[in-house]
């Protein structure tokens, strides 16, 4: 299986900020790769720079072996991009902003027509091709800009925050639909999201925080390297009965948003001995396999909605 | 034989000028705007500054106001699709537009054509409707004095549009647009002979007719009102007086000249400032 995308020793700094250091990772052809990670932690940064918007500062980036500094005219057909802020024109029809997409492409004539008659009626929207984008639902608009990033065929489909501004209706309907892509045609698939249960649905996550990669697996090792399950303990005065917890039983707690939560094995053992022990100061138990949001918290230290807009 | 990046240029070119005619056409605003407010101005203006104006020698009988407004309003119609066009590249990068443009496999030249051909062939069709208004004042030109003048008015719009796009790319804000339109494109065109001629340089003149003479004959514009004025008579000269000890006005080649040079220089920087923007930060 060959390499779709290969990122190494990534940097980039805005002016004094360093908005990403040291990014490696691949991605191989026909996986379904998701970033993961709070809104300011890098990931649309790195969305830039895999889309070529912005130039590379330190480290380099290869899209199916070819080097985006080197050969950026080529790399370039090969992308097909997916930005978070639609880059449709709404004065245009969906038709005429395909077909300005395409000329961009060098696509033309009979060849470009029939490529979007495919991508339109592949995502269901071709009814509505004469109709002005500013005519069109959210969701609807982020099918059309789902048709246009596929309009020349890429190999390599990068999307940032694809799912944002969606109903969860409208979210499924894309799933649906990335996951079919991948299987009928083999395109590699890459995007960023900040929600968790859409990260579950990818072959691997890379969780990036504070510019870094914290953690990089399936979403099931990643899990799995959390250990145990994860309690979840409601309660009054959580630092101080977290602090009497770890007295009482030597085991390592962490309060989190007003919560406390231990990462222990057999959970369900551990439940009646603590209720038993602080009658009356616990309000609710919660206990579960680990979530990606608890391998989040124990790669961090903090929770990821909390660190949302905190840098 | 050109690499096949440059044939997709061209054709990405063709696209992004065809998008410039449908945004255009489909924003019934920008039309009014762009034709409307010169049109009022030269009926307000050139009748009622009719009596006080004088251009020929106390003895002769000159250009009306209106009749000598005309070539400006003109030039104004220009500027002012100009600037509707070339606003809209940062409603175009707000917007979202231009980030699909600026990584697509094109080269960057074909952005900045795209865009001013666009800009500069709607400014020279509503240009060339206004020409047809000359008539009106009993101006009379020949089919090539015609043809010239749309030479020459296209030229003109590539600069303009060029300039405006040195101007829009690193904005962020179309407020900003404005205050530079106001503070810098509105006097440019004030003082390019547009309005009133500029004065002559002579022995006896104070300081700043002295420095009006220099400013109006560093502008470039001077040279595009001048250019289409003395086009517009060039069947019959004679009736083009204006009197040469008190005001200065450049002659044919001079316009054509620095038409062209400022032309060349506007569109070559405009290329040259499309192609640093990506090594800017882009900040959402």
């Amino acid at each position: 299986m060959s390499v779709a995308l290969r990122v190494a020793g990534l940097s980039h700094k805005y002016g004094a900020r360093q908005a990403l250091s040291d990014v490696s990772f691949a991605v191989d052809e026909s996986e379904v790769f998701v970033f993961l990670g709070p809104n300011g932690g890098g990931k649309t940064t790195l969305f830039r720079a895999i889309s070529t918007l912005i130039p590379i500062q330190v480290g380099a980036i290869e899209v199916f072996g070819r080097a985006v500094e080197h050969d950026l005219i080529k790399v370039r057909p090969l992308l097909g991009i997916a930005f978070q802020s639609p880059s449709l024109d709404k004065k245009l029809t969906v038709s005429e902003n395909l077909r300005c997409h395409g000329a961009l492409y060098g696509m033309r004539g009979a060849a470009l027509r029939k490529r979007e008659s495919e991508v339109l009626s592949q995502l269901g929207v071709s009814d509505r091709a004469s109709d002005l984008v500013e005519t069109l639902s959210g969701g609807l608009r982020r099918r059309v800009e789902l048709a246009k990033s596929l309009l020349h065929t890429p190999r390599l489909l990068i999307l940032d925050e694809p799912s944002t501004g969606l109903d969860p209706g409208a979210r499924r309907d894309l799933w649906g639909y990335l996951q079919r892509l991948r299987h009928e045609s083999g395109i590699t698939i890459v995007l960023t999201t900040h929600f968790l249960d859409e990260a579950d649905s990818a072959d691997r996550i890379a969780i990036l925080h504070s510019g870094k990669i914290v953690a990089l697996d399936t979403p099931e090792s990643l899990r799995a390297s959390v250990g145990g399950d994860s309690i979840t303990l409601h309660t009054d005065a959580p630092l101080e009965l977290s602090r009497e917890i770890s007295d009482q039983f030597g085991v390592d707690t962490s309060v989190v948003d007003g919560e406390i939560r231990l990462e222990l094995a057999q959970g369900h053992h551990w439940i009646a001995k603590l209720i038993d022990t602080f009658p009356g100061r616990i309000r609710s138990v919660r206990v579960g396999k680990p979530t990606l949001e608890d391998v989040f918290t124990q790669r961090t230290g903090r929770p990821i909605w909390r660190s949302e807009g905190s840098n | 034989m050109p690499a096949p990046e440059q044939f997709a240029s061209l054709g990405a070119m063709r696209a992004l000028t065809y998008r410039e005619f449908l945004r255009f056409f489909r924003q019934r605003n920008r039309v009014i705007g762009a034709v409307g407010q010169p049109l009022l101005f030269w009926l307000l203006f050139g009748t009622g500054l009719q009596r006080s104006f004088q251009v020929a020698p106390a003895n002769l009988n000159g250009p009306t106001f209106l009749e000598y407004y005309f070539p400006g309003t003109l030039i104004l119609i220009l500027l002012f699709t100009a600037i509707f066009a070339t606003i809209s590249i940062i409603e175009d990068r707000r917007e979202g537009f231009l980030q699909s443009v600026l990584v697509a496999p094109i080269t960057y030249w074909a952005i900045v054509l795209g865009k001013v051909s666009g800009g500069a062939s709607i400014a020279v069709l509503q240009g060339l409707i206004f020409l047809l208004l000359a008539l009106t004042l009993n101006i009379s030109f020949s089919l090539s004095s015609f043809l010239a003048i749309a030479l020459f008015l296209a030229l003109t719009a590539v600069s303009l549009t060029s300039l405006g796009f040195v101007l829009a790319w690193r904005m962020e804000s179309t407020q900003g647009f404005h205050a530079l339109m106001n503070l810098f494109l509105m006097p440019m065109w004030l003082l390019s002979g547009a309005f009133f001629p500029p004065p002559a340089l002579g022995p006896s003149m104070h300081w700043s007719q002295w420095l009006m003479h220099c400013l109006m004959r560093l502008n470039p514009l001077t040279y595009s009102v001048a250019g289409v004025r003395r086009m517009l008579y060039a069947t019959e000269p004679g009736r083009l007086i204006i009197d040469e000890n008190a005001f200065w006005t450049p002659s044919l080649t001079a316009s054509w000249t620095v038409t062209l040079l400022f032309t060349a220089l506007t569109l070559i920087a405009a290329c040259m400032i499309a192609r640093t923007r990506t090594r800017e930060d882009v900040v959402t």
